[in-house]
């Protein structure tokens, strides 16, 4: 149920384009064909599903306040959250590059349709913002993660084809000169971040609308405030 | 003797309107739509997005004839991903509210393809003065849009601007107020930032025909 939960919430609710505007550059730039679009789209559900399970290892036993118990007691309060950023990133690049020579040996057709897409995903902020909302959303378990990215990938992939469809027939339309291109995919953008808005309710039953449209306005807490009580919460492997 | 040659200054005052980061290159825009329902978070991220591209342009100018081209992604990634987390600490530091209403989006600078882009394209050609005056005029014109956005977007959602109430109070009905002016809350909520940029691109490409696209 939880992860259904997730899921959903992923995709619809908090969905990466809509309620966030992340990984727009791609979503703008590749969105003129529904063909690259998907290309581009499955590429990212992938990366999504690996690299935010494998950060959010990383977070679990090196970043997060006190993860460094398992180490040994003189370990537990050493923080290194502030090395998050270079660590994600880096197994971010690691990943796509990797991916890439998979992809290339396995499936040389896929590995061609998608071109320059690949290396471009390491630069893709869906990708590492996918892992600093799993950093700090605290989701509890790596399955949990795993279904936050696969969620978070799949939302953004039925962003982008909506989008490339509507581009494609948007050329037999009399818009406005002024207003072509960018302009319109902007405004378009706007209005079905409207009507993605309205999926708010789907899982609370419309209760807490108040509470939701803070959270897309404003942002979580992050947890130095309470370092000690996390350092106490934090799992030990033995 | 002036400063800056006709050619250097073209480096800062070109990204601001005729090849904006934003409206004409469409890079970095993430960042400019998520955090603009204020306009003090907009300039800090000006501000932030400021240092990091110049720095960052004039470390990687630096560098240029000792990086491998194979490996320049990551040696590129390496060095935005420490001069943001400087930044990071910093805003932590001394202004801790607003590196929380900021949230993942500081570490977002990261991925910024601005960044990415000018290392790219110029960074990696030109020397380290040139490369700074153009870190800093693509961040500047960066800053301008998502001060404008930021400016209208707090103006109409909550009639404050940096927190100060410049249309009047809206609980005792003082100000615009007293005319039945009532705050736009849904200018504060996430699609109407899009329109927003959409709006002013739609301005841009009236004043200039030739940025017009076809499609």
């Amino acid at each position: 149920m939880e992860h259904i939960e997730l899921f959903l919430k992923s995709i619809f609710i908090d969905n990466m384009v809509f309620a966030t505007f992340l990984g727009m550059c791609s979503y703008l730039a590749v969105s003129k064909k529904v063909s690259t679009a998907v290309g581009l789209g499955a590429a990212v559900i992938f990366v999504l599903a690996i690299t935010v399970p494998l950060n959010w290892l990383l977070d679990q036993y090196l970043l997060q306040p006190g993860a460094l118990k398992w180490l040994g007691a003189e370990y537990a309060d050493y923080d290194l959250s502030f090395l998050s950023f270079i660590m994600f990133i880096a197994t971010i690049a690691t990943m796509v590059q990797l991916v890439e020579i998979i992809v290339e040996k396995f499936s040389p057709s896929l590995y061609n349709s998608l071109g320059i897409f690949l290396p471009l995903i390491a630069v893709n902020c869906a990708i590492l913002g996918g892992s600093l909302f799993m950093q700090s959303r605290e989701i509890p378990s790596i399955g949990l993660a795993t279904t936050y990215g696969v969620g978070s990938g799949i939302g953004w992939f039925l962003a982008i084809l909506a989008i490339a469809a509507i581009r494609e027939k948007i050329r037999y339309s009399n818009v406005p000169p002024a207003l072509r291109g960018l302009g319109i995919t902007f405004i378009i953008t706007g209005l079905m971040a409207i009507g993605f808005m309205s999926f708010g309710g789907m899982l609370t039953g419309g209760d807490d609308e108040g509470a939701k449209e803070e959270k897309t306005v404003k942002v979580e807490t992050p947890k130095t405030e309470n370092v000690n009580e996390l350092a106490n919460n934090t799992k030990v492997i033995n | 003797m002036a400063l800056l040659s006709k050619k250097d200054t073209k480096l800062i005052t070109d990204p601001l309107l005729d090849n904006n980061p934003i409206t004409i290159q469409v890079l970095g825009i993430c960042s400019a739509l998520a955090i603009t329902a204020q306009l003090k978070a907009s300039i800090v991220m000006a501000v932030s997005v400021l240092a990091v591209l110049g720095i960052g342009n004039v470390v990687i100018s630096l560098m240029r004839n000792i990086i491998p081209s194979k490996i320049r992604i990551i040696v590129q990634l390496v060095v935005v991903a420490a001069l943001v987390i400087i930044v990071d600490q910093v805003l932590k530091a001394f202004s801790y509210e607003l590196s929380k209403t900021l949230s993942v989006f500081v570490g977002l600078i990261i991925t910024n393809c601005i960044i990415m882009g000018r290392f790219e394209a110029f960074a990696l050609a030109n020397g380290p003065w040139r490369s700074f005056l153009d870190g800093i005029g693509n961040a500047a014109g960066y800053g301008l849009i998502l001060v404008i956005v930021g400016f209208f977007r707090e103006l109409l959602g909550s009639g404050t601007l940096l927190g100060f109430k410049v249309l009047g109070d809206p609980i005792e009905k003082t100000g615009l107020y007293a005319l039945g002016y009532e705050n736009n809350g849904f200018m504060l909520l996430s699609p109407m930032a899009l329109i927003v940029v959409g709006i002013i691109i739609w301005v841009q490409r009236s004043r200039n025909k030739a940025l017009i696209e076809d499609h």
